[in-house]
């Protein structure tokens, strides 16, 4: 029983970096029904952000994950801008098609300015190095801070998205892009900011991931990248929540895997997962096949 | 008020208005009528600001408005009733009205406006916590014209508010424009329902394959025998 609830702490941890990388490839998907590839790459840029300024400007934690969010929002703006936006009338693939460039220009661009070598987190000290015992289970402070800033930062978003009024303006433009236009909301500013949005949170994920992990590399996202896009599809792409419930399933799912199963095959189930939710459910968990009223 | 001059819309190499020329003085009720795929919504998404014509101008006040945002131009007073409706389907009936304010900052006036609606269509009172996309067609063309009547604009374009509802339904529609002329008095009405359109028009505008083919008043219209053997049914 301890055993089980060892892997269940250390799946709602490996979750909730699922769920922040989920929650902007849902964001993207639902207000321009793009599948932004270059996603776990803003992730991984975020973790050299903060490794940046960990080892060389000897920044503390927090502050490194500050400018993490904050370097990688303007990451995402601009890319949405130089990338995205002009294709805005083109086909689907075609964007498709420049995500999947964006990300390749990424991950092969930090190579060459930074090789494909690994890099090591510096060592955490002080309260990050503690951890609570409770009989056989270990929850270290590292695991309970990571999971707290998640929740925060979920906490946010959800105030963003439901309280205020460009939170509405996404909204609007996620369902109706020409009528949210008539409304006199500004689209593009929308968008960019769904971008910023996204991305700030997907470079937070990329911090948190050196801090635990402590190993980062130019191609470290792209394997939990592409579980973070199962886990918004798992929990309805384009839904909000489905993406923050998304990347829990996929979390504990994987780590009960390893942990019960054959650790070989923690990658292979979530794949399968992905098959199966496109077979039985497309729309997720929470997607409803909502019918339009003419 | 609103002066749209010469103007030509492309689709890609479909042209889709040629030389389209129409006037709407403030007060007026201008009609725009024509059988589908005449261009008359093309028309419309070009005045608001959703295409950029090809060729002309159009002009809200004396300011030129060709080449300036649709975002702007509701800023300048222009409000559109979207073809289909077009109401926010995962929004409540109360967020959708609340969208229309979207650039107002009067709180006070906001909630006049959102009661004014509400008097004029009592339904979308009751139904104000309800998702839009469970409304009705009738119930969602209102949550349409209340929604654009809630940025308290200069002129209202009608697209087709008559398309898919019941016949009693149109009968409400139009009659409470008339109830809507309290809220705004300058009106561009599209329709393809050319006898309900023409009787409360002032001034209308018959259009056939991208250009205006005749224009006069509502009840010169009505009188004429082409109007009657093309669209009133002789």
């Amino acid at each position: 029983m301890e055993g089980f609830l060892q892997q269940v702490v250390n799946g709602i941890t490996l979750g909730s970096i699922y769920a922040l990388m989920a929650l902007g490839y849902t964001m993207v998907y639902g207000i321009i029904r793009l599948i932004n590839f270059a996603h776990a790459d803003v992730y991984m840029i975020g973790a050299y952000v903060g490794y940046f300024c960990m080892t060389f400007l000897n920044l503390g934690f927090l502050p490194s994950l500050v400018i993490a969010m904050f370097v990688c929002t303007v990451l995402g703006i601009l890319i949405e801008k130089i990338a995205y936006r002009p294709l805005r009338n083109a086909t689907r693939i075609s964007v498709l098609i420049t995500a999947i460039g964006v990300s390749l220009f990424l991950q092969y661009g930090m190579m060459f300015f930074v090789s494909a070598n690994v890099r090591t987190y510096p060592e955490m000290t002080g309260i990050m190095t503690k951890s609570i015992n409770m009989g056989n289970i270990v929850i270290s402070m590292q695991q309970i801070i990571l999971v707290s800033i998640t929740i925060i930062l979920m906490i946010l978003l959800q105030f963003i998205v439901k309280k205020t009024k460009i939170g509405k303006a996404m909204r609007a433009v996620s369902m109706d892009k020409d009528a949210a236009e008539l409304m006199g909301i500004n689209v593009d500013s929308t968008i960019s900011f769904t971008f910023g949005l996204g991305s700030a949170l997907a470079g937070a994920a990329g911090v948190l991931v050196g801090v635990y992990y402590n190993t980062i590399n130019p191609l470290m996202g792209t394997v939990p990248g592409l579980k973070a896009f199962i886990a918004a599809v798992f929990g309805g792409i384009g839904i909000i929540p489905g993406a923050m419930i998304g990347g829990y399933f996929i979390g504990a799912v994987e780590v009960l895997v390893a942990g019960y199963g054959n650790s070989m095959y923690r990658d292979a189930v979530v794949f399968a997962i992905l098959i199966l939710i496109l077979i039985v459910k497309p729309s997720g968990l929470l997607g409803k096949n909502t019918r339009e009223k003419v | 008020m609103l002066e749209v001059n010469n103007i030509d819309v492309h689709y890609g190499v479909i042209q889709a208005l040629k030389g389209v020329s129409l006037k709407v003085n403030e007060g007026e009720i201008v009609v725009l009528i024509g059988a589908n795929g005449a261009g008359k919504t093309t028309t419309l998404r070009t005045i608001s600001g959703l295409k950029a014509p090809t060729q002309g101008t159009v002009f809200l006040n004396g300011v030129d408005i060709t080449n300036t945002s649709a975002q702007e131009r509701v800023k300048m007073g222009i409000s559109h009733v979207p073809e289909g409706r077009r109401v926010f389907p995962g929004l409540t009936v109360l967020e959708n009205l609340e969208l229309g304010a979207f650039l107002r900052k009067d709180r006070d006036g906001i909630a006049q406006d959102l009661e004014m609606v509400y008097e004029h269509f009592p339904i979308l009172r009751e139904r104000r916590k309800q998702l839009a996309g469970t409304l009705s067609g009738g119930e969602q063309q209102m949550l349409a014209i209340g929604r654009a009547l809630m940025s308290r604009p200069k002129i209202l374009f009608l697209d087709e508010p008559s398309m898919g509802l019941a016949p009693i339904l149109v009968q409400e529609i139009f009659d409470i424009k008339n109830n809507i002329n309290k809220a705004v008095t300058t009106v561009l009405l599209v329709e393809q329902n050319a006898n309900m359109a023409l009787q409360i028009a002032d001034r209308a505008y018959v259009m056939e394959t991208g250009s205006i083919v005749l224009s006069g008043t509502g009840s010169e219209l009505m009188r004429s025998e082409e109007i009657k053997k093309a669209y009133l049914g002789g």
